[in-house]
């Protein structure tokens, strides 16, 4: 999962576009005096982070790649060269490992696909209330958001007890109001995408709903007006100020959702252990298996690269989508 | 819970700070030790010029000792800890305790950067792995030096601690899986005696369900399921593995049999569908199920629910008694060998502790020495039917890397068939298959 760390840094971009937005004429100032200087003094302020950028994110990657080409086992004296051996073995069907990756990466999607929209969906509503003025205003957002404080391992196993076929309290209630009470939440599909979407969605809404409010915030309310007065109803506000308000901010929150979501691994580890077979274990539940469990980190580190070629080819996507648009 | 359960309280600080000043204080030790190399140790040069007394007369010494006891048994190895430091005040033992399913992740990693334990415990079937890994090294010359022999373990035990000819750990006690149950409903459904076969079992298994117990025995799909088949496919003449051809075994009749058994429970109606994980366990703890198999370490924890239950041997399913069981080994690692007091302290310790194993039976194990096992403080326990079964307790073979197999075949096929997802042959046809390949693979890539 991405941490609340990751997320914070991410959000702090997302504020400096949004002020980049407000006032495009900004570069403009910079022409004239000392370009050269200023850059200098940009690189100066830029050097911690990229100190621990480098440190931190680009030397481990370069590492991991490098054991990807390798039959890297830490605790044996003996990690031979393999060249695209650990790459060849994920595309070809023979291999053990073969059938594992791709129904694990086929998880992962099943996951991003249900969950994402969402994700993306359901927080936007619940910001749109928020947004508005009502009593106990400040309770429920802090309602809403509370579950995200919540570590997964928590959330995982208070609802693998709420969930269970058997003694679960969901069942128990769905059965006293005429439901069936028998679903397997957590060993049979698509009862159990629909418990780990279901209770990723109650666990992460409120950090999504956060971020749009923030995004809602800064539309200003002369644009409401303006349309009020040109008798737009409620949906032609939304339709044509709120919603290109918040693109940077949609764009922002669907890559980073996109991500969270394809990182999936404490719910199903925690709730599904993978059942039933191995239909719920993602992609990155099996690459922490084979690396950390089974000590194979080079299959472990070519399997991480293939993700992660797969996730920047998905944010190049959305990027391209949420694209400023010349009309 | 189960053995491998939640790691809910995986990596509190605490246990990071203890990890860290451990890991600090061992490393430092470390620092000052002798020179010797690990064949030097392994072949008992190290510590053998000084005579094993079964004292310690070095200068003060710190043992960084791990282990992964998070359960009942954790309060009576601190104990049995702070007993051995009141005994011998010049060994400082600190005690590092790491849940079991993350310890085999994260010992191997310390051992590695220099940092792990001097002498820790481990489990019997993982001991192939991690010698093959060369984190622990070979304690013949210890079990010679502190006169442990073959006559006082049952063969079984004694023998699934040898790897290629040399012995990596001494064992400390046995456990196995049991049959709990519930004695309230057992006498509500007039049933006197705890069923020792298939017909005996199905029998008390009817009388409960018409005594009001509607699915007395539930079937798990994940822990302690795999436990439960094994046992099963030992009764029935067979094996899950063949180490000298590196191939699975698991998928043969005998196999096929135990895992039809299991999924008959449920079709017959004394299970329901779908049991999550753990979820038997918790019914059972809550009287909701009047039966359950799971491994003896649970006693304390039933004891503490306050539950009116007892323990027998798991049932003659199959034509021979038998039984899933594992040992909790001490070993030592190149660490403590490379150093002359150290070696002589961790010798000790492990000659003090395998002693003390009647203490330890308080834990819910079966103490491994047979002088122990057949004390007074033994006979009195809970366990004591599981002890009197040991000669039928059935250990993995020592096979490098065979845990992780079996966790991604095995296991798995049982889930699948037990959830009914597949029909047992197929299964495990299909599970033995990838398990045999992955055999393969470890054994190219350990050259063992």
């Amino acid at each position: 999962m991405t941490t609340a760390a990751d997320r914070a840094a991410a959000g702090d971009a997302t504020r400096i576009d949004e002020v980049a937005l407000g006032e495009p004429a900004k570069p403009a100032r910079l022409e004239g005096t000392g370009v050269k200087a200023s850059t200098g003094v940009a690189y100066l302020f830029l050097a911690p982070y990229l100190l621990l950028f480098f440190a931190f994110v680009i030397a481990p990657a370069v590492y991991g790649f490098w054991i990807s080409l390798h039959d890297y086992d830490y605790t044996l004296p003996g990690r031979p060269f393999v060249g695209i051996d650990n790459y060849v073995k994920l595309v070809d069907p023979d291999s053990v490992i073969f059938d594992n990756f791709w129904s694990g990466m086929k998880a992962t999607g099943i996951f991003v696909l249900f969950s994402v929209p969402l994700l993306l969906v359901v927080p936007l509503i619940v910001a749109l209330v928020m947004n508005s003025k009502f009593p106990g205003r400040n309770f429920f957002r802090a309602l809403y958001f509370a579950p995200y404080v919540l570590g997964v391992a928590v959330v995982a196993v208070l609802w693998r007890f709420l969930l269970d076929t058997n003694i679960g309290l969901v069942n128990q209630y769905m059965g006293k109001i005429g439901l069936p009470d028998a679903t397997a939440w957590l060993t049979d599909t698509p009862a159990a995408w629909v418990a780990l979407v279901g209770v990723t969605v109650w666990w992460t809404l409120g950090f999504n709903a956060v971020i749009y409010l923030a995004g809602l915030q800064d539309i200003p309310a002369e644009l409401y007006e303006a349309a009020k007065v040109d008798g737009a109803n409620k949906w032609q506000s939304f339709r044509n100020v709120t919603l290109p308000g918040l693109r940077p901010v949609l764009a922002f929150v669907t890559m980073v959702t996109i991500i969270a979501s394809a990182n999936m691994f404490g719910q199903s580890y925690l709730m599904t252990r993978g059942a039933p077979g191995t239909e719920t274990r993602t992609a990155i539940y099996f690459i922490a298996d084979t690396g950390l469990r089974n000590f194979q980190m080079g299959d472990a580190a070519a399997m991480s690269y293939v993700l992660t070629v797969v996730l920047m080819l998905l944010s190049v996507g959305v990027f391209w989508l949420f694209r400023e648009r010349k009309a | 819970m189960s053995e491998f359960g939640i790691p809910t309280n995986g990596f509190s600080r605490r246990r990071f700070l203890e990890l860290g000043f451990g890991a600090a204080a061992a490393s430092a030790l470390a620092a000052c030790g002798g020179g010797k190399s690990a064949d030097e140790a392994a072949t008992g040069t190290s510590g053998g010029d000084k005579k094993f007394t079964g004292g310690y007369d070095g200068p003060e010494v710190t043992l960084s000792y791990w282990n992964g006891f998070t359960g009942g048994d954790g309060p009576f190895m601190k104990q049995m800890v702070a007993d051995f430091m009141t005994e011998f005040p010049k060994v400082k033992v600190t005690s590092n305790t790491v849940e079991w399913a993350q310890y085999y992740q994260r010992m191997p990693a310390a051992v590695t950067a220099g940092k792990g334990p001097d002498v820790g415990v481990m489990h019997l079937d993982q001991l192939a792995t991690n010698a093959v890994r060369k984190t622990i090294v070979p304690v013949d010359s210890l079990g010679e030096a502190i006169g442990l022999s073959e006559d006082d373990f049952t063969p079984e035990v004694w023998q699934a601690g040898f790897f290629q000819d040399k012995r990596y750990g001494i064992p400390l006690d046995v456990h196995s899986l049991g049959m709990y149950y519930n004695t309230d409903q057992f006498e509500q459904a007039g049933i006197s005696e705890a069923p020792t076969d298939e017909a005996s079992l199905t029998a008390a298994l009817d009388k409960l369900k018409s005594s009001g117990n509607d699915q007395p025995f539930w079937m798990p799909n994940r822990w302690p399921a795999h436990l439960m088949f094994l046992s099963l496919l030992w009764q029935n003449g067979g094996e899950p593995y063949d180490g000298e051809s590196s191939t699975a075994t698991f998928d043969s009749d005998a196999g096929v049999q135990a895992l039809t058994w299991m999924v008959d429970v449920v079709n017959k109606g004394y299970s329901p569908k779908n049991v999550a994980q753990d979820s038997q366990y918790i019914a059972f703890k809550n009287s909701k199920v009047s039966v359950t198999w799971d491994g003896i370490w649970q006693i304390n924890d039933l004891k503490a629910a306050k539950l009116p239950y007892a323990l027998a041997p798991v049932p003659k399913i199959g034509s021979t008694a038998a039984v899933w069981a594992n040992s909790h080994n001490f070993y030592i690692t190149n660490q403590a060998s490379e150093d002359d007091n150290k070696f002589q302290a961790a010798q000790v310790f492990i000659d003090w502790m395998s002693k003390k194993s009647a203490d330890w039976a308080q834990a819910g194990m079966v103490p491994a020495r047979k002088s122990v096992r057949e004390s007074a403080g033994v006979a009195d326990t809970t366990q004591a039917p599981i002890a009197a079964q040991i000669a039928e307790m059935k250990f993995l073979p020592p096979i490098p890397g065979l845990g992780d197999v079996q966790a991604q075949t095995l296991e798995i096929a049982v889930a699948d068939a037990v959830l009914g997802k597949t029909a047992p042959a197929d299964a495990l046809k299909d599970a033995a298959g990838k398990a045999s390949k992955l055999m393969e693979a470890n054994k190219a890539k350990f050259g063992a």
